[in-house]
């Protein structure tokens, strides 16, 4: 399990029920490394600012994991975090590699509608 | 008043946490503003072993317990957020974050750190990700059995090539001069062995493909002659910048954009110390960060104490 302060998401069944229980979600599926912990940070700061995302981390190695690793949005993707926003149990935008809170927080606004 | 300081550490890298830490402790009120994340720089390294009294640990597991003993000791800090105004000229120091917070404080410490250098050639943000890495660790695994570059002449370049070739199935080494600037037995290493190859002074002028990188272009600075390479990934080590753009014109920097110090580490502008990465010095490596820190910090005590003595002698 990843030391965040995030919802885990631990499996496919979570990943659906996340996405069914929740309009708008972001997930960071990454490791505990240097490009991935900003973006926790990022996440968990921004978690207090906007009720109206469902901010959750899911482990890369995990098995499970291949609901992100596989979707056909993160094809392209060489660099960790794989970073998944959802509207309404859809993509709506994937992001590779370190984000930072204002990029982060561009896309929460131009995704989700600002805070 | 509730947002004045006595001291404003700016940036939690190694250097700012500790100087957090030393003064904190001495009950000396202390804020950290922190741009990033907590940990700067040492969060990009996976494994220190060599630092002192602690056989081994990762830089995010260091900087985490460096925050966790600042803030134990009354330190506050506050993180990912935008410093948007500093005014360090005037006996009261006052910094502006995201717009609308203003803090004060009698003593500043600058520890903005560094960031990574980037080639700046077409591409390089279209591919960061998809392609082109800053972190061999991270992201070296995308790459089995795949042909990759290394870009840099320094340790960092020269480790991480030898250490990329678990995963792929050759690393050349592109570098803008005819020798390295690595420690000899980085060089030794990697000529060694067989997977590595070197394009010596030739520089990568652009990156191309379609969803991932796929293509580089190289110019050979001696001849100017301009070659293309079938690569599937680019990892980027040559060096770091100084994070001090908000400081040029208001203290003093170097023509490297360091900041230049003197031994109590004091930069031009009274009550203004600076530590870490983003001053002008030789060696940095999270040991030379601490002590920096913990310099910076008794220093600006020193500062904070005599100006409470000249208050009360007036």
């Amino acid at each position: 399990m990843l030391k965040t302060n995030l919802t885990h998401v631990l499996s496919e069944q979570e990943h659906a029920k996340l996405l069914q229980e929740n309009e708008n979600v972001m997930i960071c599926c990454g490791r505990m490394g240097p490009m991935c912990i900003p973006v926790y940070e990022s996440m968990e700061e921004l978690e207090n600012e906007y009720k109206n995302i469902k901010f959750a981390d899911m482990e890369f190695d995990m098995p499970d994991a291949r609901i992100i690793r596989n979707l056909p949005e993160c094809r392209s993707f060489q660099g960790l975090p794989f970073v998944v926003y959802y509207k309404n149990g859809n993509v709506v935008k994937a992001t590779s590699s370190i984000q930072s809170k204002e990029q982060i927080t561009d896309i929460l606004d131009k995704q989700f509608g600002k805070n | 008043m509730q947002n004045h300081f006595d001291v404003i550490v700016i940036g939690a890298g190694a250097a700012g946490l500790t100087a957090g830490i030393y003064l904190s402790r001495a009950k000396v009120n202390t804020l950290i503003l922190n741009e990033g994340a907590i940990g700067g720089q040492m969060v990009l390294t996976h494994e220190i072993a060599n630092y002192p009294g602690v056989e081994s640990i990762s830089g995010y597991e260091l900087a985490r317990i460096m925050k966790s003993q600042a803030q134990k000791f009354g330190c506050t800090i506050k993180s990912n957020l935008k410093i948007t105004n500093m005014n360090l000229q005037n006996e009261i120091k006052e910094i502006t974050v995201n717009n609308k917070d203003v803090y004060t404080s009698s003593a500043v410490i600058i520890a903005t750190g560094g960031k990574s250098r980037t080639i700046g050639s077409p591409g390089e943000d279209q591919f960061k990700g998809k392609g082109i890495s800053y972190c061999a660790t991270c992201d070296g695994d995308f790459f089995q059995n795949k042909e990759i570059v290394v870009v840099g002449g320094g340790n960092s370049a020269l480790e991480e090539a030898v250490s990329l070739t678990k995963y792929a199935s050759k690393v050349t080494i592109i570098h803008q001069f005819n020798h390295f600037q690595a420690f000899e037995h980085y060089v030794d290493e990697a000529n060694n062995n067989p997977k590595i190859s070197f394009i010596m002074e030739s520089k990568i002028i652009e990156f191309t493909g379609d969803e991932k990188l796929s293509k580089v272009k190289i110019q050979n600075l001696a001849t100017n002659e301009i070659s293309e390479m079938e690569i599937a990934g680019v990892f980027i080590f040559i060096g770091y910048v100084p994070n001090t753009e908000k400081l040029d014109g208001i203290i003093e920097l170097n023509e490297w954009k360091e900041i230049i110090v003197d031994k109590t580490l004091a930069t031009s502008l009274k009550g203004v110390y600076a530590a870490g990465d983003s001053i002008a010095k030789r060696y940095r490596q999270v040991t030379t960060a601490v002590a920096d820190g913990t310099i910076a910090a008794l220093s600006a005590a020193e500062y904070i104490n005599s100006l409470k003595k000249e208050s009360v002698l007036a």
